[in-house]
């Protein structure tokens, strides 16, 4: 494999682009100097800490150092998904309904690409996994709080006709069921689009950076096509279980709409 | 046919009332009294406690969809949840029987919902509950967007219905309308319900 190593000198390089961008935010009184810095050092101290820690993980490969980290992996996108809600649900579901969603879908995803396509020796070795395990993640974050946000909000501005419904004898779920239908597709909306747009208006980040590190073309746009297959599997299945967990939860057994277990809008 | 004691939820001070078959309770009372609170609590919208009974059987031994189609709430504000009128109602042919009898024409059934006005809205959403046939209808002023002549078609229905053996509780501020319709009246304010006309000697309801 042709691989060309990055030296320090190389990235410093680099990072004269940042500093001409903060250069241009003074000049052009932008005010955004001191953010910008902020942020590509955030970036820089983040990838290295997360370097370091894949470099102590991948030279272990201990099945419960893999887990944590996985698990640490998942509270975050858990968190992220709740920060992205404008109502959210009260007390613990408001982190509880998305995060155990993702944590059931990324994990049977990954675990069946791990011990039936892929195949690592052992089938935990983290240097599979975790990027695996993050690419996963990502995408089944994104269509989580997108399918969660959907159904919160038409509950919310579809209430007197969604009461309508009850009043006439419906039950919940067939009250529900336009809006359950609207945000399970707003879920799987993203992961259609990248299928779609893959090849022709993007290069995924993770073929083009095999291909950088060396690896033939078709090798990596085999991997893709797999890693593709899995972010569709894990995206759906988490915002099944999200949305219907959601649908559930904005219910009780006499069939009522209760919208008093959301918090109100946080002015988002 | 409909009792309710000790209906309690927030806002409401705990409610005894009880409607005969073929009986119409007006209630009435100033905005914000609770009137619709009492009206959604019956129809178990909302969280609440009490003893609710139609004839002997408990509410909560009742599946709360199947009580809803025995004690029909009719909003002030109704919902909708398909773009054509047409699609709120499952049996098109009785609809077009009922409508014309609520003074509107059968072709309604094909109008756009965006398109009705406040008292097109309201005898729809009237109709459609009136189809599923409860036993006990829960009128949150029904024809206070219509114009006189409107509201005496749906009066019309109103008392076909109590001649029928159906009981209403019925929200309105037209003393007419309560004159016309109702046998009793009650006057609810600050979430606490009174008899109203009668006797006013007559308060202590027990609750």
């Amino acid at each position: 494999m042709i691989y060309i190593t990055l030296d320090y000198t190389d990235l410093a390089v680099a990072a004269l682009l940042v500093v001409l961008n903060a250069a241009l935010s003074i000049g052009l009184r932008l005010g955004m100097e001191w953010r910008l810095l902020i942020a590509a050092g955030r970036m820089v101290v983040q990838l290295a800490l997360v370097a370091l820690v894949l470099k102590a993980l991948f030279a272990v490969v201990s099945p419960l150092f893999t887990a944590a980290v996985a698990l640490v992996m998942v509270l975050f996108a858990g968190r992220e998904v709740m920060a992205r809600q404008t109502r959210r649900f009260t007390g613990l579901w408001a982190y509880g309904l998305g995060t155990t969603s993702i944590l059931a879908a990324a994990t049977i995803v990954t675990v069946l690409a791990l011990t039936t396509q892929v195949k690592p020796d052992p089938w935990y070795d983290p240097r599979y996994a975790i990027p695996l395990l993050g690419m996963v993640l990502g995408n089944t974050m994104t269509g989580v709080s997108l399918g969660l946000d959907r159904l919160v909000t038409a509950a919310v501005r579809e209430r007197s006709a969604i009461e309508a419904r009850l009043a006439l004898g419906q039950e919940f779920a067939e009250a529900m069921g336009t809006i359950t239908r609207e945000a399970l597709r707003g879920g799987l909306m993203p992961i259609i689009n990248a299928m779609s747009a893959a090849g022709l208006v993007s290069l995924p980040g993770m073929m083009t950076g095999q291909i950088l590190a060396g690896v033939d073309p078709v090798e990596a746009v085999k991997y893709q096509i797999l890693i593709m297959f899995l972010i569709a599997g894990g995206t759906g299945l988490g915002v099944l279980a999200a949305v219907l967990a959601g649908v559930r939860r904005l219910t009780d057994g006499r069939h009522r709409l209760r919208l008093d277990r959301l918090t109100l809008t946080t002015g988002a | 046919m409909l009792t309710i004691r000790q209906l309690t939820r927030p806002g409401l001070e705990p409610v005894d009332l009880s409607i005969e078959a073929g009986e119409c309770v007006a209630l009435s009372g100033p905005s914000g009294a609770g009137k619709s609170m009492l009206l959604r609590a019956i129809v178990d919208l909302d969280p609440n406690e009490g003893d609710i009974r139609l004839d002997d059987a408990a509410r909560g031994d009742i599946p709360a969809p199947r009580w809803r189609r025995l004690v029909a709430y009719v909003p002030p504000d109704s919902g909708w949840w398909a773009d054509d009128v047409a699609s709120h109602f499952p049996d098109g042919d009785a609809a077009r029987r009922l409508l014309p009898r609520l003074g509107l024409p059968a072709e309604a059934l094909v109008w756009p919902v965006a398109r009705l006005s406040t008292g097109e809205r309201q005898r729809l959403a009237l109709a459609r509950a009136l189809l599923v046939e409860p036993r006990v209808l829960l009128l949150d002023e029904p024809t206070s967007g219509l114009d006189r002549e409107t509201a005496l078609k749906v009066e019309d229905v109103l008392s076909q219905r109590l001649a029928d053996g159906v009981a209403i509780l019925l929200v309105t501020h037209d003393p007419g309308q309560t004159r016309r319709l109702a046998r009793r009246s009650l006057l609810m304010k600050d979430g606490k319900v009174t008899d109203a006309a009668p006797a006013p000697a007559q308060s202590g309801s027990g609750a």
